[in-house]
């Protein structure tokens, strides 16, 4: 029983870990635009496939060994993913600002923008599934009937030197000292100074560039990509933000891990047919107790 | 100049009547299939095979009813393997195409309730891979190629029990997914009649969207089974069985038919291997009729066959059968499948290349299953027939 509990711990901490990378991207865009990116989720998509491409060009066309691939998988697929991300503000969100339209069709926009990802690459790649291919050897370690491999002991690790590090540059850096300014007024600051856009493209790098890290870790764990991949675990990542409290670095990286344990700890203790229903009646009850998430702060409307 | 006008807009409107002329030696059939979603390969493999079978007919002049050559017209319309698309898709189909008869949907997700859609508007439908009971149901204008579930249920039961010499089992299943859902609680079923109560220890379930299963499996591997049953798609059954093994699972996997597809084994690689599921042909060491099939159609597409392929092969042929028994087509949409249901009735046996088949009360076939085991080279082996 205890082995299994343990277990169940380890699988929800590297279950938490996607949604925690997936909902700290939403939270840093929420935090200082306001806006929710519902392209997010696709954006992560976007990124498995980038790095599916990128280590397919490096193992078969440079034949390069596994680890060296995966070395150079990683800065590439985040800084192609990042550029996919700022991209979609540049052409999609940005002018929409400029015209001063209402956030709600800045968030309808970014629901748009996702299905356009999801549905061009299904137009242009076809809807049969990409089987990834293995980067690194997978070892399989048991001690005292736990099993765990150093896959998903990276997966953990990475997570959390992903929010140690955006914890960092929002709370001790000057850019990360202009996201909250932005955040907490966005038409004062610029007066002082501050640059606007160049700020978002900022938090917009940032968001997408650890979406990609998280699509390329995904991909290795669970190595059967297809377009609709992001959708869901977009979707739910989200919600592990909005527990969490939208806009706050830390919630989000909580939520994520609340999420994942939740779900897993619901099938571990009850049927499995009731995973979701629990899972999100649990969410809800927090959210009944806490409207604005775990670390929110009730802010009302400035007229 | 308006006189050459003239001509120009008189004779294009004779073409225009003319086209339905020309149309009544056609014969339609639709393709509810799913070419985009969760199970693409499978809408792929039922075109190609269709497609097949559509140039033999019309590169032969057509085919033959009540002494006239009809050329083949197949409408293949993209149900995304979801539910209430395949039923929109069946409408599309008997309303807008207006189609002889229907071929699809595969799946019994699907195929269950655009079962319904064929039933209610008098079309004929024939789904090539659709195992569940409950499409064709009472339903007289439903029929299928495929064996059934409870069919398929005790083969995998009997199986495992022989081979792996099995006292217990674990089960994963698709809890929003008709088809495996209903072969997990038959199989469950069989399984505990034959080897006593509370013999399947672990009856979990997932989404069909899920990729993270390893709660499940935990649950299951601490319950310690003989071999876990995995009624899934086969997209699924690439991230179950290697999550399993790294949670370290060591012991025996049964499959069912849905993991039949030629993409499993790109998805799945290595793991897979020498696992078994039951399923409808088996490709490696084919003879006959269906040998030439597989050769054929790997000739044309470089790649071997999977069942649905086969299945649909099969299905087609039938329903074309179905039409040749109708004895002449009118023209008039509604006599005429009224007509081919008579002629699907009338088909008292039907050798096709998944084995021989005779239609019950129920519009479903009476026919044989394979188990097989994939191989070292990723190939589909047969290992043992099993028939009712």
């Amino acid at each position: 029983m205890l082995e299994s509990i343990i277990q169940n711990i380890i699988n929800a901490l590297q279950w938490g870990s996607f949604y925690a990378l997936i909902a700290l991207g939403y939270t840093l865009v929420y935090g200082v635009l306001t806006l929710i990116n519902f392209a997010h989720g696709d954006v992560f998509m976007v990124g498995a496939y980038i790095a599916f491409f990128v280590s397919t060009f490096f193992l078969s066309a440079l034949a390069l060994p596994g680890w060296v691939a995966l070395a150079l998988c990683i800065p590439l697929t985040m800084i192609l993913t990042a550029m996919v991300g700022v991209t979609l503000e540049r052409i999609a969100y940005r002018p929409l600002r400029k015209k001063g339209a209402h956030r709600l069709y800045v968030v309808i926009t970014a629901l748009m923008c996702g299905l356009i990802l999801e549905h061009a690459n299904l137009a242009i790649l076809g809807a049969s599934r990409k089987a990834f291919p293995p980067l690194i050897e997978v070892h399989v370690y048991n001690i005292g009937g736990v099993t765990f491999t150093n896959l998903k002991v990276a997966v953990i690790i990475t997570a959390i030197l992903v929010f140690l590090f955006l914890h960092w540059v929002v709370t001790k850096t000057r850019v990360g000292m202009a996201m909250r300014a932005i955040s907490y007024d966005k038409f004062a600051v610029p007066l002082m100074g501050i640059p606007l856009d160049q700020i978002i493209v900022v938090t917009f790098v940032l968001g997408s560039g650890f979406a990609g890290l998280a699509g390329l870790l995904f991909a290795m764990s669970y190595p059967v990509l297809d377009p609709y991949m992001g959708a869901l675990i977009g979707w739910k990542a989200f919600i592990a933000a909005v527990v969490g409290g939208i806009g706050d670095i830390r919630g989000a990286f909580l939520g994520g891990f609340l999420l994942g344990a939740v779900e897993i700890m619901v099938v571990a203790f009850f049927p499995s047919t009731f995973r979701d229903l629990i899972a999100f009646s649990v969410l809800l009850m927090i959210l009944t107790w806490k409207p604005t998430g775990l670390f929110g702060i009730a802010k009302t409307t400035k007229i | 100049m308006r006189r050459i006008l003239n001509v120009l807009l008189i004779s294009s409107i004779a073409m225009m009547l003319a086209v339905p002329a020309m149309a009544a030696d056609t014969i339609k059939i639709g393709f509810n299939i799913p070419m985009t979603g969760d199970i693409p390969k499978v809408g792929e493999s039922s075109k190609r095979s269709a497609e097949m079978l559509k140039a033999d007919i019309n590169g032969a002049g057509g085919l033959e009813v009540g002494g006239k050559k009809y050329m083949l017209e197949f409408v293949y319309e993209d149900n995304e393997a979801k539910a209430e698309s395949a039923v929109t898709t069946a409408l599309k189909l008997i309303e807008r195409d207006e189609i002889l008869a229907m071929i699809g949907p595969n799946s019994s997700k699907q195929a269950v309730p655009a079962g319904q859609i064929a039933d209610d508007n008098g079309v004929v439908m024939v789904s090539p891979w659709s195992t569940n009971p409950d499409t064709t149901l009472d339903r007289p204008w439903v029929f299928r190629a495929a064996f059934l579930d409870p069919f398929q249920g005790p083969v995998a039961v009997n199986f495992a029990v022989e081979t792996f010499n099995a006292k217990t089992a674990g089960v994963l299943y698709d809890l929003s997914n008709d088809y495996s859902k209903g072969l997990a609680e038959i199989f469950k079923d069989v399984f505990e009649t034959k080897m006593g109560a509370n013999t399947v220890l672990a009856f979990e379930s997932h989404g069909t969207k899920d990729q993270d299963f390893s709660a499940q499996l935990t649950k299951i591997i601490a319950t310690k089974p003989d071999f876990i049953f995995v009624p899934d798609n086969y997209n699924q059954v690439a991230l179950i069985v290697q999550q399993a093994r790294q949670l370290g699972y060591k012991g025996e996997f049964m499959g069912s038919d849905a993991w039949g597809s030629s993409e499993l084994m790109t998805l799945c690689g290595d793991v897979c291997k020498g696992l078994h599921f039951s399923t409808h042909y088996a490709a490696a060491g084919a003879t006959g009729a269906t040998k030439v099939f597989i050769d054929r159609y790997t000739a044309k597409y470089g790649e071997t066959p999977d069942d649905v392929a086969a299945l649909t092969w099969d299905a087609t042929r039938v329903v074309l059968l179905a039409v040749q028994n109708a004895g002449k087509l009118t023209g008039k949409l509604k006599k005429d499948r009224k007509a081919v249901r008579k002629g699907m009735q009338a088909i008292a046996s039907f050798s096709g290349i998944t084995g021989n088949m005779k239609f019950d009360d129920q519009g479903d076939p009476v026919k044989c299953a394979v188990v097989v085991q994939i191989s070292q080279t990723g190939e589909f082996e047969f290992k043992k027939s099993v028939c009712p």
